[in-house]
């Protein structure tokens, strides 16, 4: 159709409606993210101007042992946070979304508002309720832990530290996922189900032949949002490990180490910001990747596979 | 119609399916409810045990609290500028949401309405600003915001929280506005309306909708949010209720009552207005799930 | 959205808004500390200050002890920071002043009351700049349940023999031996390696031929000293590992271990919480026949200006104020545990804070070991104690591995 303003020559109102967003996201959001891009290029040198050390940070970030084991322990901390998320909180909430959507259960409303509720409140306070569940002083999960031969204190010992705290935010986060997948499934027609009824399949084969498939760009959106949301995480291990994130670093991930390099901690750490953004900029191209992936890899297959 | 057809399905369906269903029935409410049992639980014993003394703290965690004793909310009373924190958040919230859908929409009827030269170019700019989370660039912002000598006040919170909400609702906003028929427009045009009019008093109302969806996609995130209150504005006047919570329940661990009676306080509001809008929250956040 | 929801919701706002917005005539400072302990003494010097200085108002906002530093660091580069910084001695406070965070006092009139030990946790390198007023030191030592102690039959250990002994008798007797946790590790560090290390190093003497490069970390008597922390690791509560410092504050006083291995700050805290009787005793000897016993008496405390507080004037009012026998005198009292770092006369009425106050006629003083100079690199080895320290209790890595750790971090002086 054709545009009725394209016959003015000058459309001055096209500047007002997109000059205040333009304006407000490049300076707050696009220039800061670049420049801390362009900051992890320099070094700071006392008294004077950063200095251009070109991927001199990165060399050490990798290589220089004070840097490249904390570095590659977060790396590799986040992906198990990530493994988790996806492995543990995903299939929960797809089941959860599964049940809720099924045609004649009552009282969904109630359920969805109970099930979302964690996912409303901050991680301050969630990280400091389970940390007080899971202390052994108190004993309320730390007790019955041990009962089962698991390692305990779950929060003190290094192979159960992670995974932990992985499943803390799996508890405060599936609500999200699960809104996501029930919107998914609640859109999908009757009569397909219907039809696989009548064919005399069962509710778990429906699923699964029917349902599922029809999801799957939902699946890919929440795959996607778990792994932006997982290498930008820091909040919850920062309130419940605080920010050296013990054990031995057992819970430090990408966000916890990129805070204290920044802003540094304990009684005589200095900061150090501009290794801060190195790392920042690592996290950067990690999610970059992610996104590509998904975006030209995962998505368009999917799409494909819906047409 | 979906009433016939369960009925044909039932009754089509032969008695050991019928049972098979019943039991599937019957599981469907065991795993909801267990689920919600533990959803529940650990904001449940908080509450209770914030009504307890120390000793009662320790000693008897499960049962309920005989007498109720306020120790604890009295401690945090005398200490905490709750009030203080709250309108902070308050401000920093409803400010945030009310820029970012002024602002969203303005940029998102402008790439929906109008073909004018980069509008592809900003469509995709704005969009790669929804993946990419703005905490990156931390480093960069405090030195801009002290540069803008902005740096430590609710301005500098607002800034950013509205920078980084506006690449999802231009996205969620631009295709609800697509959706208005032209034809409404055009006959405004027709009737001599100008483009600020159309915008402001026809298309806005059409999308409120749309608008409800984006206030909520932001109200939760934006109230919650720890990170950019610890490092830009940390000092007692501008402390948010989240860092406010933090720094207090850091105050009391010493003290289990006190740091139990805090993080209730610290909840309770949280959670009325969630028991009392949880409809429109999650009716929100799933139209705009849809849209993604 | 409901036109009426909104409407409200603003209208809430303004509400909510209009009383932070409003003037107060008095100026209110705040004052930043790692103390959460103190809320109470804090609120009665600052009242005492109030009423001698109706115009000033000083607020005390603790943060947690292991945050404080972050969060104040990034409040100060925020342009947030509290009007009054409690300082941290050495490096951390010099980061700040050199940053130009922190205000110099060298011509605050009072100051003369500190003598050069009292201001080297706050100098410059070069000696010409002073930028906190020192406050007071803390003393290393072990605080314990005397009346437990008396029922049992236990005395107070003199040697490390003893007290490794008295650790396994009271096992069992099937009470908890130390109250001490390793999830934060600063306790480790502070309260085990540099509480008990001085006896294995000779305090002063290693502590300098540290610096100097003389002595090594991985040289015996440190090793041993991180060896002889490592040794407690049956005498710590169950689940230690997942303890943290503030949780064994609590634990102490409710009876749940018979000793605390202390700094002297916790004695307010402890008298204020516990049922029981409380005694203290020095860092045990490892040599029964050694000329001299050493003891932590650690520069602790200060409190500076922020350079660029709204009420300069008043903040140096308040700090001339904390050079004042007045306010020496208050504060040894109400914080039984910190001793004022002044040349004033001042007389304690804690019989407990006095225990650790007489070690100094005693024993010599030395302080961390780690704090002067050595923990400058680009990560801090104090710091990474903190890490390092909970790590080799737990048996992830053992004490020598550690001491070679912590010697990669060192920074020595030219």
């Amino acid at each position: 159709m054709e545009q009725v303003a394209a016959r003015r020559p000058r459309r001055f109102y096209i500047l007002v409606f997109v000059l205040p967003a333009f304006i407000l996201y490049s300076m707050f959001m696009a220039f800061p993210l670049l420049d801390s891009l362009r900051l992890s290029l320099y070094q700071e040198q006392a008294g004077g101007p950063d200095v251009f050390v070109g991927l001199a940070n990165f060399e050490r970030l990798f290589n220089d042992p004070v840097w490249s084991e904390r570095f590659w322990n977060a790396l590799r901390n986040n992906f198990v946070f990530f493994a988790v998320h996806m492995l543990v909180q995903n299939p929960i909430a797809l089941l959860l979304a599964a049940l809720l959507t099924t045609r004649g259960v009552r009282g969904v409303a109630l359920f969805r508002t109970i099930l979302f509720a964690p996912t409303t409140l901050s991680f301050v306070i969630i990280g400091f309720i389970w940390q007080l569940m899971l202390s052994p002083l108190w004993g309320i999960l730390n007790n019955p832990a041990k009962t089962l031969g698991l390692p305990t204190p779950l929060l003190g010992q290094t192979q159960s530290a992670l995974v932990t705290v992985s499943l803390v935010s799996v508890w405060q986060f599936v609500g999200l996922p699960m809104m996501l997948f029930s919107a998914a499934l609640i859109s999908i027609s009757e009569e397909l189900i219907d039809a696989a009824r009548v064919d005399g399949a069962t509710g778990w084969q429906t699923f699964w032949r029917v349902r599922f498939p029809l999801i799957l760009p939902t699946v890919g959106i929440v795959g996607i949002l778990t792994f932006v949301g997982n290498f930008n995480a820091f909040d919850l291990i920062y309130t419940m490990q605080g920010a050296l994130a013990p054990p031995n670093f057992g819970t430090d991930i990408l966000g916890t180490f990129f805070y204290r390099t920044t802003f540094g901690g304990g009684a005589t750490q200095r900061p150090n910001p501009i290794m801060g953004t190195t790392i920042a900029t690592i996290m950067f191209l990690i999610i970059l990747t992610g996104v590509l992936i998904y975006l030209f890899g995962i998505q368009r297959r999917l799409v494909r596979a819906e047409s | 119609m979906t009433a016939t057809a369960t009925a044909r399905a039932q009754t089509s369906a032969p008695a050991t399916s019928a049972l098979r269903q019943r039991l599937g029935r019957a599981g469907t409410y065991v795993i909801l409810i267990v689920y919600s049992l533990i959803a529940v639980f650990p904001v449940a014993l908080i509450l209770i045990n914030s009504f307890k003394d120390k000793r009662e703290v320790f000693s008897s965690p499960y049962s309920l609290p005989n007498p109720i004793n306020m120790s604890g909310y009295e401690t945090v009373f005398g200490r905490a500028n709750v009030i203080r924190y709250f309108g902070n958040s308050l401000a920093v919230t409803l400010t945030t949401i009310i820029l970012v859908l002024l602002f969203g929409a303005m940029a998102a009827y402008a790439l929906s309405e109008y073909r004018f030269f980069g509008n592809r170019f900003l469509a995709i700019y704005f969009a790669l600003g929804i993946m990419i989370p703005v905490r990156l660039g931390t480093v960069s912002l405090i030195r801009l915001m002290k540069t803008l000598n902005l740096h430590g006040t609710l301005g500098a919170l607002i800034l950013v929280y509205a920078a980084a909400g506006l690449p999802i609702s231009i996205f969620i906003l631009h295709s609800f506005m697509h959706d208005v028929p032209r034809e409404l427009k055009d006959a405004a045009r027709v009737d001599g309306a100008s483009e600020y009019r159309i915008l402001f008093q026809l298309v806005m109302p059409l999308v409120r909708p749309a608008l409800a969806t984006v206030a909520v996609f932001h109200m939760i995130p934006v109230w919650n949010d720890l990170w950019w209150p610890l490092v830009l504005a940390s000092g007692e006047s501008v402390r948010t209720i989240t860092l406010g919570i933090s720094w207090f329940v850091g105050q009391f661990k010493t003290d289990w009552s006190a740091l139990l009676a805090s993080l209730s306080l610290a909840m309770m509001p949280v959670l009325i207005l969630y028991a009392l809008f949880s409809r429109q929250l999650i009716r929100g956040l799933s139209e705009g799930a849809v849209k993604l | 959205m409901k036109k009426a929801f909104t409407f409200t919701l603003v209208l809430a706002l303004f509400l909510v808004a209009l009383p932070v917005s409003a003037q107060e005539e008095v100026v209110e400072l705040v004052m930043g500390s790692w103390r959460t302990e103190d809320i109470e003494q804090w609120d009665e010097i600052l009242a005492a200050f109030s009423a001698a200085y109706p115009n000033i108002v000083v607020r005390f906002e603790p943060t947690l002890n292991t945050e404080y530093d972050a969060q104040l660091r990034a409040a100060l580069e925020a342009g947030t920071g509290p009007d009054l910084i409690t300082c941290r001695p050495f490096d951390l406070s010099l980061g700040l002043y050199e940053a130009g965070y922190l205000a110099s006092v060298n011509d605050l009139p009072g100051m003369e009351h500190f003598n050069d030990v009292a201001r080297s946790g706050w100098i410059t390198d070069d000696g010409e700049n002073v930028y906190c007023v020192p406050m007071a030191s803390v003393i290393h030592g072990f605080i314990y349940n005397a009346d437990l102690f008396e029922e049992h039959g236990w005395t107070a250990p003199a040697t490390m023999d003893e007290f490794m002994a008295l650790l396994q008798t009271i096992l069992d007797a099937g009470i908890t031996p130390l109250a001490m946790g390793t999830k934060d590790g600063w306790g480790n560090a502070y309260m085990g390696f540099e509480n008990i290390g001085p006896n294995y190093w000779d305090g002063e003497v290693g502590r300098q031929a540290l610096i100097s490069g003389e002595a090594k970390l991985t040289d015996p008597e440190f090793v041993a000293a991180i060896e002889a922390v490592v040794a407690w690791e049956p005498y710590l509560p169950d689940g230690h590992e997942a303890i943290g410092y503030a949780d064994t504050q609590q634990l102490f006083p409710l009876g749940g271990a018979a000793i605390f291995p202390a700094g002297s700050w916790e004695i307010p805290i402890f008298e204020a919480n516990a049922m029981f009787a409380m005694h203290a005793f020095k860092p045990p000897v490892v040599d029964p026949d050694a000329e001299t016993c050493w003891i932590n008496d650690h520069v602790d405390i200060a409190v500076g200006m922020n350079a660029a507080t709204a009420h300069p004037e008043e903040a140096r009012i308040f700090l001339e104020w904390l050079t004042t026998q007045e306010f020496a005198q208050m504060y040894s009292n109400l914080q039984p545990g910190f001793f004022s770092l002044s040349d004033h006369q001042l007389t304690l009425e804690n019989p407990l804070a006095q225990e650790f106050l007489d070690w100094r006629q005693e024993c010599q003083g030395t302080i961390r070991v780690l704090y002067q100079y050595l923990s400058r690199g680009e990560v801090s080895a104090d710091n990474e104690n903190w890490r390092i320290m909970p790590a080799v209790i737990q048996g992830v890595m053992t004490p020598m591995e550690a001491a070679e750790e912590l010697e990669s971090y060192l920074w020595r002086p030219e």
